[in-house]
């Protein structure tokens, strides 16, 4: 089996070292994980973990089986990335001089839709959200001038299709 | 306790109490209904220790010589009563020494719940004296844990943790309580969990599932099962043995399916996995219908995955669907409870025979009886056998005892060779393979079933690893019988050394103590064996005996355990010599 790009999502209940449990099954199966985001969800008091892997489906979908095993967690899914609506989040710090010694740098902002957080006398903060190649070709661009500070977020996902957690809750409730 | 129970019962409705959270601990104990805990005190679970000692009427504290005794001890006795086991162990050391029994507890399924104390709340993070994370360092290897850090949080954790670790696929669950819980007050008021919105411990059995599985074995010629601890745990014995006998379908043990069927069922053929029966290990590739009964397809009993039952449909009985496809993928699987999946399977099975099939595993054991059986329990060269041992308790205890075994060589004899007609009377560390089980486990057991005959069969390697239990057995008078089968070895390293390794023994040559002398330090009467002519009436001696015995029989020192599947090899390729 080829190993893909897998989302996988987790809703839990908000306890401490949920994430620890969680982190340990990749470790304990040698897996990296290549990005990791923590929020709450649609639903109250659920958090919700958007995890990201690069791996064959088989490894996927074990590795799901055992997350949802754990006793806080409500429900496991995994995705592939033609299944979801995914972003990332980019901040470039740059030193503000560069704003007026290099023109390139304006129509780098402008052609990657990217917004400029705050502006200041020795630097400038650029954010930018899209896919990560989007992140990676803007970083490539100001590479070349010099980048203060770089830091892109984990993933964040929406599936196409449903994942049915309030059902799950509802059902548990009513018991 | 049946009667706080019972006030409690009585009681219109529940009052709050004030009283200290180490009280409150004993409180919960009480209402989960155990009286019998294992465990050793220290710094930062003494308010807990002092609650026992005010309360110890009704909950009684056996304190072992080393916390790893503890949690075996606990683990025998949850094994042999289906209950769950309770371990206890302060902060620090107390508390990673704990690992290894749950570790052990996780893989084989077993309930338990472990206390250990915590450095006060204030006190987390800074290094202090025995602080350690026990909560992340068992996180890996417990069904579930959890820090308390305030009283009032103790009654609903304890409710959850029982809950937890006895429900659905039972396991290991530690709760880590601060001191400064301990000390505190809370008004105590105890309600059972009965469910947790997270979790779901049984999967609903799916009816389109058991009709498949149903018409798959309908349609078999050649049907054959294999069952796991899943059978006992679930209390499904009567539901196999109906199936088995219903659908005329030979069935074999994982290890730890052992005594889920009587071994002399006609149709209980024996035993599957690296050291089990020729007949059900190479019949795995021979059948075409493979009836996986709460088992998890373990690499000890598949052997090589590429090769294994690649001609069959495999249907899979299995609580954990975690197990499912993980490594063996059923082409049916059947989620559920054991009990209650072959019980709704039952009514849609046809009564079948599969004479001419059944009669392929009888020829195939006569085969491994001439090669490999006989050798073993009838033995005429000079020299004990581990077999012969175990076919003599079989005979004194009339196939009745509970067997608790370490493991090596010693264990795979007895549980090749061992004959149970009771359920839940073969105790061994089976996922894990953990040496120095079986002493403290076999006191667990014994304590969990005083009325039954428990042998401990152990090596003399694994027994010198928890020999310190002994002081339990002396101290509490507690009648398990001990038969340490000595080859100065460590025989199964020794075995694969001479297999794979061109004999170079490194380090499984061990120099022993005088074993008799040690068991005697601590009164415990003690016989050594060195001839067979002397072997009969030694293990009868002991079997009668009413106190705690000790037996060290001297077998062969290079004896190996054949069949075996070498490592990573296919169940068709099993060596019988």
């Amino acid at each position: 089996m080829e190993n893909k790009w897998y989302t996988i999502s987790v809703y839990s209940e908000n306890n401490v070292g949920l994430l620890n449990r969680i982190s340990g099954i990749f470790l304990k199966r040698h897996i990296n994980i290549e990005s990791l985001n923590v929020s709450k969800s649609e639903i109250e008091n659920v958090s919700k973990f958007t995890i990201v892997v690069y791996t064959t489906e088989n490894w996927t979908r074990k590795i799901v089986a055992q997350i949802e095993k754990q006793i806080e967690v409500i429900k496991a899914f995994y995705h592939t990335d033609e299944e979801t609506i995914y972003q990332e989040s980019a901040l470039f710090k740059i030193a503000s001089s560069l704003l007026f010694d290099e023109r390139q740098i304006q129509n780098i902002i402008k052609e990657s839709n990217s917004q400029i957080v705050t502006v200041s006398r020795d630097f400038f903060v650029l954010a930018k959200t899209g896919r990560r190649h989007e992140i990676d070709e803007m970083h490539d661009a100001l590479e070349p001038y010099g980048i203060m500070q770089f830091v892109r977020s984990g993933r964040i996902a929406v599936t196409k299709a449903s994942m049915p957690i309030t059902d799950i809750l509802a059902e548990f409730q009513n018991q | 306790m049946e009667t706080l129970n019972a006030q409690k019962k009585n009681a219109p409705s529940k009052t709050a109490v004030r009283i200290s959270g180490a009280e409150a601990i004993i409180h919960c104990l009480l209402e989960e209904g155990v009286d019998l805990i294992y465990g050793y005190p220290g710094g930062a679970i003494m308010p807990v220790y002092d609650e026992l000692y005010k309360f110890q009427d009704r909950l009684t504290h056996v304190l072992t010589r080393h916390e790893q005794g503890a949690t075996h001890a606990a683990q025998g006795y949850a094994r042999v009563s289906g209950k769950v086991g309770v371990a206890m162990a302060t902060s620090g050391p107390g508390a990673t020494n704990l690992v290894t029994g749950l570790a052990d507890a996780q893989i084989d399924s077993t309930p338990m719940v472990c206390i250990t104390g915590q450095v006060p709340r204030h006190l987390l993070g800074s290094d202090a004296f025995q602080e350690t994370d026990i909560v992340g360092i068992s996180t890996p290897v417990t069904k579930w844990n959890y820090q308390i850090t305030k009283a009032s949080e103790i009654p609903e954790i304890f409710a959850k943790a029982f809950y937890i670790a006895k429900s659905g696929r039972p396991g290991p669950v530690l709760i880590d309580i601060t001191k400064n819980a301990q000390f505190e007050e809370l008004d105590f008021l105890y309600k059972k969990c009965t469910g947790v919105r997270s979790y779901q411990p049984i999967p609903e059995p799916d009816l389109k599932a058991l009709e498949a599985a149903a018409d798959l074995i309908n349609q078999a010629k050649k049907p054959y099962i294999v069952y796991g601890q899943g059978v006992i745990l679930g209390q499904a014995e009567e539901e196999l043995k109906a199936l088995v006998e219903k659908a005329g379908i030979p069935a074999a043990w994982t290890i730890l399916g052992l005594s889920a069927m009587d071994t002399a069922h006609p149709l209980n053929v024996g035993m599957v996995g690296m050291h089990g029966n020729y007949g059900p290990n190479v019949l795995t590739n021979e059948c075409d219908v493979l009836i996986a009964i709460g088992m998890r397809f373990d690499d000890r009993v598949t052997g090589n995955l590429e090769t294994y039952a690649k001609q069959a449909k495999i249907i899979h009985f299995e609580i954990d669907p975690a197990e499912v496809d993980k490594n063996v993928k059923a082409d049916v699987a059947v989620l559920g409870n054991a009990k209650q999946t072959l019980d709704l399977l039952l009514p849609l099975i046809h009564s079948n025979e599969h004479s001419e099939w059944r009669k392929e595993f009888d020829v195939k054991y006569h085969l491994e009886y001439q090669k490999v059986i006989k050798k073993d329990i009838e033995p005429t060269k000079p020299g004990l056998t581990m077999g012969e041992v175990i076919e003599h308790i079989n005979k004194a205890s009339n196939n009745n005892a509970v067997i608790v075994t370490d493991v090596g060589q010693h264990q795979m004899i007895a549980c090749r060779y061992a004959k149970f007609s009771q359920t839940k009377s073969n105790i061994t560390s089976g996922g894990l393979g953990t040496m120095g089980f079986a002493l403290p486990a076999a006191i667990g057991a014994k304590m969990g079933a005083m009325d039954r005959e428990v042998v401990a069969v152990i090596g003399d390697g694994g027994y010198q690893m928890t020999i310190q239990e002994l002081g339990v057995i002396f101290q509490h008078n507690v009648p398990v019988k001990i038969v340490v089968l000595n080859n100065d070895h460590l025989g199964m390293v020794r075995q694969w050394q001479e297999l794979f390794f061109e004999s170079r023994y490194a380090s499984t040559v061990m120099t022993n103590p005088d074993f008799v002398k040690i068991a005697e330090g601590y009164h415990i009467t003690s016989k050594r064996v060195t001839e067979r002519n002397e072997l009969e009436s030694a293990v009868t001696e002991m079997i009668s005996s009413k106190d705690p015995y000790f037996l060290e029989v001297r077998v062969e020192k290079e004896d190996n355990v054949f069949p075996m599947i070498p490592s990573g090899a296919s169940v068709s390729d099993i060596r019988l010599e």
